[in-house]
């Protein structure tokens, strides 16, 4: 168990815009290992909650099976859950998302649940620019099952055991990329300074927008010579660019030297400032994504903060031209068409 | 032959994929449109063009919808399956052919008749464009059957005109075709052959419709929102039937926007999937499929039943095992529908016998299944599925409002102390459940298929998972009463001996309980319309000495699931089966519960229709 949390707050701990405290964003007390990289994650979408001012109870939290999907326990406790099936939580999405268009879905996988198991379900949601936050907890390795490599465990990378990857990785950024998302990025749960940020651009974002973090094992992957340890994660971070989210009613007030910053503006008029090493890199360009993508791994190098953006893209229900109202909500009213339909049925088949 | 007006078998041996199927379903439809019941079968390979496909009527004024065996007149268009169809012919039937090349002398038989018309010779003399031509060749056999068969010719044209009423320039031509072929038939033949239909009013107002399409208006009337499927023979056509529907009938005519959303899955896993998220937020959804889209779905159907997630299923049965016969139809998803899925499983199945049952059940099963939150499978078959059916109309009744089950909406949650997901308040085994988003601190709950307390939290506890597994044995007992009950061919039971069918068995069995009467068996008969099996069932083979179950599988499922489910003796219920992928007949019933009854037997003997007339291919 990770930690132990008081029950007790500072009365005067700080208050969201709907006035609630961070500790309205937490959920049940965590059972990973004291360490874990996917508390850290846990704790940033709370975090990103709480400052987004989201109503927790219009959140619907998804997940598959492993350490990383029992972490949607550990958060928003007023949210309902769905901890499904190995692999299979991109379809239970789909259907939670074609039933109520107006809940913001959270999909929280891991690096055997996504690039295994699931890999099938996971490729066809990003074609359907499903319209959710899917988030990765990427440690290289099955923690529950006690340590054997992922499909995302890079090549040369040593486990505890001594046992030395042969096979070539998964990124599933390049994955994303390559199949339709329209908000691709990476991170590390060790920072918090651009998870945060990221998850709140995330869940701005109208269509599918993958986060994958690193998120080492602390029992299992993070000896000498894991490429998913903490200090070779920390050791190997390259940014694309530092990232900031601005709400969507603020305005941009801070001053960006020319060609420092590049600002996009979501679906819903928040704003991604990304302030940029490379004045020549462009976050909406999918092919210099790919090309970094690409260079950053010749090198070595873990290519951290947004890599991708497309805020314009049609979602599923934009593709599908399914009713404004949520289709959940729909009554015999609006679904049935009655016996005087149906008369007319009969008659064209006699 | 004697004569066989409104009572023989027709069938037509083509090449899939040459435009055969509409003039088919033309001339079903024009004896129906005569008042004369007929039942259409397609018998069609796994192929889109180029192999034997063969399509055949019968026509019963009598109102026997079943297949019958032997066939009295093959239309054979097609060199490929020619020897083995003229085989087909029963003694004194007819061969009619395309003569406008001579028939090889090896497919000459002494014992039929051969009605030769030169197909492609006329269509050559009267249409320019070859693959016109190859086309109309077969209106041209149709129009010489309407004169052969005594067919309304305005009725025939009629249907013309309906079938292409959106490409007006076609109706000519086709017109002409059937002029072609009738006045050749007319010259050179005594028409009408003593095989021929007449007029009857014994339609009544029922339709004719797959019961694919039905299941679709079913899942329409009965609100479903959300389709997810993987495309499967036979279940394809649901979906099809759902988007056209669902179009027409739930689109806004003024945004265009979409009352309904259809999602083609990567797999059948996936398909589930969508429909158990889909559910699991409130909306109604189904997937159609077909076996081996259930044996992938196992996994979900074991969570949805574990986590109490209402979904429903139509599998339309195909020939398995595995891949199977994916074109012949068979009730062989018994047992693995039932107990799909590791670990303790059950779960409802609905057995429609005619596209009417199809709607009605597809509409009951999203009651049935937000009412026991758990999956509702619909037990369809590829004969009911893709065959037009001769049934009663489709009604839906104004005033149904749709069960919901129970559900806590904000406002109950506000009145409610102590809610727990799995809590069983009412004693009957289903506890409340709450739609993601209703209330801003209550009724919130983590859903999963791992063992839980009544709270929905997470445990390890023996005793706490029995306790939440007896009580979904409950919820099975709740179910027992709410399910379908059987349907029962006689007031009171009146024999020691009965017969227990489903499904599209029915049709045969029906007609079966007529010619064993007349052997003199006299049989009590009960239709299953839904498992879990009400006490009635129990009751009526508790009444009766010995039980034939009807059934088109070769393992006898049904007749194991009633073992299992309500503890009958095996030697009480003896299997009556056909596996052979073609619907099953009445001559098969009768003759393997004649068995049983050596004098009655002796009384059956050749009835002519050989059983096995099945269609060989070379492959």
């Amino acid at each position: 168990m990770t930690y132990l949390r008081p029950d007790i707050r500072h009365p005067e701990s700080q208050r969201n815009a709907l006035g609630y405290t961070r500790k309205y964003y937490e959920g049940a007390l965590s059972t990973l290992c004291a360490g874990c990289g996917h508390d850290s994650v846990s704790g940033a979408i709370i975090q990103a909650c709480f400052e987004l001012a989201i109503e927790p109870h219009r959140v619907a939290k998804l997940s598959g099976i492993g350490c990383s999907s029992k972490t949607p326990t550990y958060f928003l406790g007023n949210s309902h859950g769905f901890n499904s099936v190995h692999g299979r939580m991109p379809s239970v999405a789909t259907g939670a998302n074609l039933a109520n268009r107006d809940l913001i879905y959270l999909g929280i996988s891991g690096d055997g649940d996504t690039a295994s198991i699931g890999m099938g379900q996971f490729v066809h949601a990003l074609r359907r620019n499903l319209n959710i936050t899917y988030i990765v907890m990427n440690n290289g390795c099955y923690g529950l099952t006690k340590g054997q490599d992922s499909a995302t465990a890079d090549e040369g990378s040593k486990n505890k055991t001594g046992h030395v990857n042969p096979f070539h990785g998964i990124d599933l950024c390049g994955v994303a990329i390559e199949l339709g998302a329209t908000f691709v990025a990476r991170s590390f749960s060790g920072d918090k300074g651009q998870l945060i940020p990221l998850i709140k651009a995330a869940l701005s974002h109208q269509g599918f927008a993958f986060i994958d973090v690193l998120s080492p094992c602390v029992t299992f992957n993070n000896n000498p010579g894991s490429t998913k340890s903490y200090d070779y994660v920390r050791e190997h971070m390259e940014v694309t660019a530092a990232v900031d989210y601005i709400p969507e009613k603020a305005e941009i007030t801070a001053a960006y030297a020319e060609g420092e910053a590049c600002v996009v503006t979501l679906h819903d008029g928040s704003h991604v400032v990304l302030r940029k090493p490379d004045p020549a890199w462009q976050p909406t360009d999918r092919i210099a994504a790919m090309k970094r993508l690409h260079e950053a791994r010749q090198k070595g190098e873990i290519l951290t903060g947004v890599v991708y953006l497309e805020p314009a893209g049609r979602d599923l229900h934009a593709m599908l031209n399914t009713s404004r109202r949520p289709l959940n909500s729909l009554r015999e009213s609006d679904l049935c068409p009655g016996s005087a339909a149906l008369e007319r049925i009969n008659a064209e088949n006699r | 032959m004697s004569n066989l007006v409104n009572d023989f078998v027709i069938r037509f041996a083509n090449v899939n994929g040459t435009g055969s199927a509409s003039a088919n379903t033309l001339f079903a439809k024009s004896v129906f449109r005569m008042g004369v019941p007929v039942t259409p079968k397609n018998i069609f390979p796994s192929n889109i063009q180029g192999l034997p496909t063969w399509y055949e009527v019968r026509v019963n004024e009598r109102g026997y919808l079943g297949r019958r065996a032997g066939i009295d007149l093959l239309v054979g268009v097609n060199p490929q399956s020619m020897p083995n169809d003229v085989r087909s012919v029963r003694p004194g039937g007819y061969f009619l052919y395309d003569s406008s090349r001579p028939l090889d002398p090896s497919l000459r038989r002494d014992d039929i008749h051969y009605i030769g018309i030169p197909m492609i010779l006329l269509c050559q003399k009267h249409f320019e464009v070859p693959r016109v031509q190859q086309l109309l060749k077969n209106m041209v056999y149709i129009g010489a059957l309407t004169a052969l068969l005594d067919l309304e010719m305005d009725v025939v044209k009629q249907l013309v005109v309906e079938q292409f009423k959106s490409k007006e320039k076609l109706v000519a031509s086709n017109h002409l075709a059937l002029d072609l072929g009738f006045q050749y038939a007319r010259e050179h033949y005594d028409c009408p052959l003593p095989l021929r239909v007449e007029r009857r009013n014994s339609i009544g107002n029922r339709i004719m419709m797959t019961g694919n399409t039905a299941c679709a208006l079913g899942a329409i009337y009965g609100g479903a929102t959300v389709a997810a499927w993987y495309p499967i023979t036979p279940s394809t056509s649901v979906v099809d039937a759902f988007e056209k529907y669902a179009n027409r009938l739930r689109t806004d005519p003024e945004t265009g926007e979409k009352k309904f959303a259809i999602v083609q899955a990567e797999d059948e896993l996936a398909a589930l999937g969508v429909v158990i998220g889909a559910m699991w937020n409130g909306a109604r959804a189904f997937t159609a499929t077909s076996g081996p889209g259930i044996s992938l779905m196992n996994e979900f159907l074991g969570l949805a039943y574990f986590a109490e997630i209402p979904a429903v299923l139509i599998d339309v049965q195909r020939g398995g095992p595995s891949t199977g016969m994916p074109t012949r139809t068979q009730q062989s998803d018994i047992l693995l529908a039932a107990y799909a899925s590791h670990g303790d499983t059950k779960h409802p199945l609905l057995f429609p016998s005619t596209p009417t049952e199809c709607f009605e059940m597809t509409a009951d099963a999203f009651d049935l299944a937000e009412r026991l939150q758990t999956p509702v499978i619909v037990m369809s078959d590829l004969d009911l599925g893709m065959n037009e059916h001769l049934t009663p109309p489709l009604r839906w009744d104004d005033q149904r409002q749709y069960d919901r089950g129970k559900v806590l909406d904000a406002k109950a949650l506000e009145s409610i102390q102590n809610w727990g997901r799995y809590l069983d308040i009412d004693g009957d085994g289903i506890p409340y459940r709450t739609i993601p988003g209703t209330h801003p601190t209550k009724g919130s709950f983590f859903t999963r298929g791992s063992s839980k307390d009544e709270y929905a939290r997470y445990t390890e506890d023996g005793e706490a998972y029995r306790r939440n597994m007896d009580r979904l044995l409950k919820k099975w007992q709740t179910a027992r009463k709410l399910v379908h009950a059987p349907e029962f061919l006689q007031p009171e039971p009146r024999h020691p001996e009965a017969m227990i069918f489903f499904g599209t068995s029915a049709y045969a069995a029906m007609e079966a309980l007529d010619e064993l009467r007349a052997i003199g068996i006299d049989l009590d008969a009960m239709r299953l319309r839904a498992f879990p099996f009400n006490q009635a069932v129990h009751d009526f083979i508790e009444q009766h000495e010995r039980v034939f179950v009807v059934e088109q599988n070769r393992d006898a499922q049904m007749r194991s699931l009633l073992m299992i489910e309500l503890g009958i003796s095996p030697q009480k219920l003896v299997p009556v089966l056909q596996y052979d992928g073609f619907p099953i007949t009445a001559a098969a019933i009768v003759s393997q519960i004649a068995r049983y009854h050596p004098a009655a037997a002796e009384l059956l003997g050749g009835n002519g229709y050989s059983h096995a007339v099945t269609v060989s291919q070379k492959s």
